[in-house]
């Protein structure tokens, strides 16, 4: 058996708003990535993604509050450590984290090696000028970006330079788990696709042991990711292998998900693309069933009274809906 | 339905300069093109092709430094505000960011209201007002009840971008320009936004002109797809043409970028 990167048991969080009330953005959600595994999740704007994605390193500070469950990393318990020593002695060496706009995270002002000088240092406050410039020449070259970039400052470099160079930056300190959160939606095809690539070379290269991968872009995220797990106001609805989870999805949700893929390949012009109706609960007060029953083509009476559990069915695979396997099938095979 | 003998929009030698000397830009570059009434067309490109300076054009926003643009097989004039705003009446355009393309301080009846009076309908009764925004926002799917009396900041990202469309159902213009109508909404949302501009073409016989650099929309929605690169139209002709089978190198390179679902996507031609 692989060795387990990153495992996070029922973990619940929640953002307190200024009325005080509870939003639960990330319900009892487990997971587990093994070494050399990208982990996928895909769901549709403020699903909860991204608060997954804080949330998994354990770093909390207001409105985003801890309530329960566990994260380990690579056999480290990092639950109720201080947010100081969380920040510290975790964020960037054993988690890193790539946010949305990371590109915008670099200083005008100054050039990109003092930049990551003040990275260094609030890790490590002996490093010195030299050690780490080494230390950001080396690591640069690794990933193949040109150790000019060091001295430039942000304006010089093109935005998939910044995100490339973004990238770099947080990993310099070799984490063993990196999160890359929509890491290419603002940057073009071309640019996209050197971005993924350094993340493809970084994990086979052993850079980075492990990968959560968060995007709405389905045809990159079956690229990239291993597994996938879908997202749906704040709790896993789906967790299958990419393939199954693209060409065989089981949850009504992932199912409507996967019908709005637009890839220029034959065959695209002959489906019509159908959109899910409606729009997500609020999840200041979610409903009491099934949280998908608003919007699911197959709802039954009891979907939206009974809060329904994640099946488990086969190895890494499982859903959430009340109705099982083969009636899924059949009403998808009747419904098209 | 589409009537593919009409010409709606054409334009020879197109050319558009920014700066001067040294600063010199030559952002489009002698293009030439025509567009039919009822087509759907698009125009895919990088960031800095020069797609948005020409759809700008297009609409009349900045003027053209070298060559003519057609409307309906005539010289294209809007030499005075009157004849712009004209030539407005039959060209309309979808930004990006439906974000910043409303008037904060404006209600949206206020938006929906001035496409009434654009179209000549300022002297109509209060009722019948009502009615023709009841029915532009049914068209979209939005209730008129809900949204009046409402700021546009109320409205989600969707919402705004639906409420666009309606806006344009109302003007009913010969020609729309949709500048990337889609690439700041979600996956799940784009194909609403998409049905809806295609149903606008089916009911209203419009022509759609698409500016995209997603090459999977562009293949999914139009008749013909131009293919531009620095300013220049590469490649250009059906979409299963030139999507299924392209000529030019660019479009090779543009297509392999985009990851597939059916196809390996070969990362090693980076």
């Amino acid at each position: 058996m692989a060795r387990v990167m990153l495992e996070v048991r029922d973990l619940t969080t929640k953002y307190v708003t200024r009325y005080k009330e509870d939003v639960y953005a990330v319900d009892h959600v487990s997971l587990k990535i093994e070494e050399g595994k990208t982990l996928g999740i895909a769901g549709e704007s403020g699903c909860g993604k991204s608060t997954l994605a804080l949330s998994l390193m354990g770093y909390y500070f207001p409105p985003l509050h801890y309530t329960s469950g566990e994260i380990i990393i690579d056999g480290q318990n990092i639950t109720g450590m201080k947010p100081d020593d969380v920040r510290k002695s975790i964020l960037g060496r054993e988690i890193a984290y790539i946010p949305q706009a990371a590109m915008n995270a670099l200083n005008p002002t100054r050039k990109v090696i003092d930049f990551i000088g003040d990275v260094v240092r609030a890790h490590d406050p002996t490093w010195t000028k030299k050690m780490i410039y080494d230390h950001a020449r080396a690591s640069f070259e690794m990933l193949g970006l040109p150790a000019e970039v060091l001295q430039k400052y942000p304006v010089e470099l093109s935005g998939g330079m910044k995100q490339r160079t973004v990238i770099a930056v947080a990993v310099i300190l070799s984490p063993k788990v990196l999160i890359a959160d929509e890491p290419s939606s603002a940057l073009d095809v071309t640019s996209q696709k050197m971005v993924i690539k350094m993340l493809r070379d970084m994990m086979e290269s052993g850079f980075i042991k492990a990968m959560i991968f968060i995007t709405h872009e389905l045809p990159l995220l079956y690229n990239v990711a291993d597994e996938i797990m879908v997202m749906y106001a704040g709790q896993i609805v789906e967790h299958a292998s990419a393939k199954q989870a693209v060409f065989d999805p089981l949850h009504p949700y992932s199912k409507g998900l996967m019908g709005s893929i637009i890839v220029p390949e034959s065959g695209l012009r002959d489906v019509k693309l159908v959109a899910i109706p409606g729009v997500p609960p609020n999840l200041k007060n979610p409903p009491a069933g099934c949280r998908f029953a608003e919007r699911c083509k197959y709802v039954q009476a009891e979907c939206k009274v009974t809060s329904v559990p994640l099946y488990e069915v086969g190895y890494n695979r499982s859903y959430r809906c009340i109705l099982s396997e083969t009636q899924l099938r059949r009403a998808y095979e009747h419904g098209e | 339905m589409a009537n593919r003998e009409n010409l709606c929009l054409s334009g020879t030698g197109v050319t558009k300069v920014f700066g001067f000397g040294r600063h010199r830009t030559l952002a489009v570059d002698h293009v030439d093109f025509a567009f039919h009434e009822g087509e759907i067309v698009s125009i895919v490109g990088e960031s800095g092709s020069g797609k948005t300076t020409l759809a700008k054009m297009l609409l009349g926003l900045i003027s053209v430094t070298e060559g003519e643009i057609y409307f309906q097989g005539k010289k294209r004039d809007i030499s005075s505000s009157r004849k712009k705003k004209e030539y407005w009446r039959n060209i309309q355009a979808i930004f990006q960011d439906p974000f910043s393309a409303y008037n904060t301080f404006h209600k949206i009846d206020a938006v929906l209201l001035d496409c009434i009076r654009m179209r000549g309908g300022g002297n109509l009764p209060r009722d019948k007002k009502v009615e023709l925004m009841t029915e532009a926002c049914s068209f979209v799917n939005l209730k008129f009840a809900e949204l009046t009396n409402k700021y546009p900041f109320e409205l989600s990202g969707g919402q705004m971008q639906r409420l666009m469309i309606a806006r344009i159902f109302l003007l009913k213009p010969k020609i729309l320009i949709a500048d990337e109508p889609t690439s700041m909404i979600d996956a799940c949302s784009r194909a609403t936004i998409l049905d809806y501009l295609m149903k606008l073409r089916d009911e209203t016989g419009m022509t759609l002109i698409f500016i995209t650099h997603d090459i999977g929309l562009a293949y999914y929605v139009s008749d013909s797809v131009y293919i531009m690169e620095h300013g220049r139209f590469v490649e250009s002709g059906s979409a299963d043409a030139v999507i299924l089978h392209p000529q030019q190198p660019y479009t090779r390179r543009l297509i392999s970028d985009v990851p597939k679902i059916y196809e390996e996507w070969d990362l090693s031609t980076v």
